[in-house]
């Protein structure tokens, strides 16, 4: 089991060796990397927003009816909402929404390619078909993935906004000079970084467990799965260890 | 000429190659043959550098392909036009998009330039009008073509194809045969075909090499395959009802 993970872990780093070589040529590789920002910042754009106006709201009602006391300041709950939803919220779970989104995509892909042959094509055309595939997907997802987050922020505040609006537990007032209060520019670093990371993680693992496929569908429905667990684990694993770092 | 010395490869405690040795003329179609399982793909990806052999050279006019540096092999490679068994077409691009995309990658020639090249190798395999189709739009037959059409594009020294009449009707299969003998003299190309396809054998095998069980058991042209002594060969050749009716006529 040990040496079997450390043979992936050194699979892995030979492949990444291979990602980051010098593009065969800008040109395709910049055109390569605007359609994978456009398929992968669109595509996910809808749900992204969805899940984080839900999560603002139902952060925001679950702080509210947790602090119900006088001595409480009503300007906690948006605080507390606010802090969560930047340090925390958004960065793990819209990611790991992302990993199941875009992730799975990503092997099905490379995957599909690799059963079809196609990157078999590429590789006796003389091209280093890792880098021409995945580093365009590696990139784009480092700019992407940050842009998603940053705007799942701003929704899940406002989503936070709709539950003061509609509910009893926060006034609006209250709501906004709690998420405006004691603001630091350091959470939101902190959580960029850890965006920067999964991101990488994302794309990295997901574009590995498809390249190395060896067989047909079945082999490709697995690799999925094994890449969307395994990204999971490293995300969550990694968001302990750089919140230790870093807080 | 493409010459193998001594090739050998090995999966794990698994010998699929054992001692090859032959050699594939140039100018000519020279036919792979054997039954499924036998290791005449390993030995076509051995050839075109997509498996290291064991031990063992493949020499291309006398540069020994594996000895080479990767950015050696890569220019090698530039050299070598591939027709895979399910064509491995880019399922993103347009027809012209994958035949141009060699061109794109490898050459420094304008659109213009790549285009009209592209439009050249489409209507030499008759696939004139499917410029801006997807792959997914087109039947298996003319799929074989267009990944002719791209194999042939950035014109290659040397053409491989793995079993490119697999899954295609009789008359289909005659078409992709004709279409690939003539390119072979048409552009002076080194054509390897891995089939086990009779009629190819038969009609446009000019060389024939047949493994069994990773050797090589017989070589010899197509004149020569029908009425041939050895055991082996003739228990692939004489396997189905109609043939083994065939090899009456034949003696």
């Amino acid at each position: 089991m040990i040496k079997k993970g450390l043979i992936l872990l050194g699979e892995y780093f030979i492949f990444l060796g291979k990602v980051f070589a010098k593009p065969i040529k800008w040109k395709l590789f910049f055109k390569k990397l605007i359609d994978e920002m456009y398929n992968m910042g669109v595509g996910s754009l809808p749900i992204v927003l969805i899940v984080a106006v839900v999560m603002g709201a139902v952060v925001t009602l679950q702080t509210g009816l947790q602090i119900e006391s006088n001595w409480v300041p009503k300007w906690t709950v948006g605080f507390t909402a606010r802090t969560s939803i930047i340090m925390e919220f958004c960065p793990t779970i819209i990611s790991l929404l992302l990993i199941g989104n875009l992730g799975s995509r990503i092997t099905a892909e490379i995957g599909g390619m690799r059963v079809t042959e196609q990157i078999d094509a590429l590789d006796v055309m003389g091209i280093n078909s890792s880098s021409f595939l995945v580093l365009p997907k590696i990139v784009a997802l480092l700019i992407v993935n940050p842009t998603l987050i940053i705007l799942s922020m701003f929704c899940a505040l406002l989503g936070g906004y709709f539950v003061s609006l509609t509910s009893t537990v926060v006034a609006p007032y209250d709501y906004i000079d709690g998420i405006t209060s004691f603001f630091r520019m350091y959470d939101v670093y902190y959580s960029l970084i850890k965006t920067f990371v999964f991101a990488f993680v994302i794309g990295s693992v997901a574009s590995f467990y498809g390249y190395k496929i060896e067989g047909g569908a079945l082999e490709l429905g697995k690799a999925s799965t094994n890449a969307v667990v395994t990204s999971s684990f490293i995300v969550l694993i990694l968001n302990l260890v750089i919140t230790q770092i870093m807080l | 000429m493409i010459s193998i010395q001594n090739l050998y490869k090995q999966f794990g405690d698994k010998e699929v190659l054992k001692n090859i040795n032959t050699k594939f003329e140039d100018g000519k179609v020279n036919l792979i043959i054997g039954r499924s399982g036998s290791g005449k793909t390993v030995l076509l990806k051995c050839i075109i550098g997509l498996l290291k052999p064991t031990a063992g050279h493949v020499l291309f006019d006398q540069r020994d392909f594996h000895s080479f540096p990767g950015h050696v092999q890569n220019e090698l490679k530039m050299e070598m036009g591939v027709v895979f068994q399910g064509s491995a077409l880019f399922d993103s691009l347009t027809i012209e998009e994958n035949v141009m995309f060699p061109l794109d990658l490898l050459t420094k020639k304008s659109y213009q330039e790549k285009q009209e090249r592209a439009n050249y190798c489409l209507q030499r395999v008759d696939l004139e009008n499917t410029n801006k189709l997807y792959p997914s739009e087109l039947s298996g037959g003319m799929k074989k073509r267009a990944a002719i059409a791209r194999a042939i594009s950035s014109n290659p020294k040397y053409l491989f194809c793995d079993e490119p009449n697999s899954g295609l009707d009789p008359k289909t299969s005659i078409m992709i045969d004709e279409l690939l003998y003539s390119i072979t003299h048409e552009f002076n190309i080194t054509t390897i075909i891995n089939t086990h396809d009779l009629n190819t054998v038969i009609t446009i095998g000019e060389t024939i090499s047949y493994i069994q069980d990773g050797i090589l058991e017989w070589k010899g042209t197509k004149d020569e395959v029908l009425i041939s002594d050895h055991d082996k060969l003739n228990d692939f050749i004489y396997a189905q009802p109609l043939t083994q009716k065939m090899r009456g006529f034949v003696k």
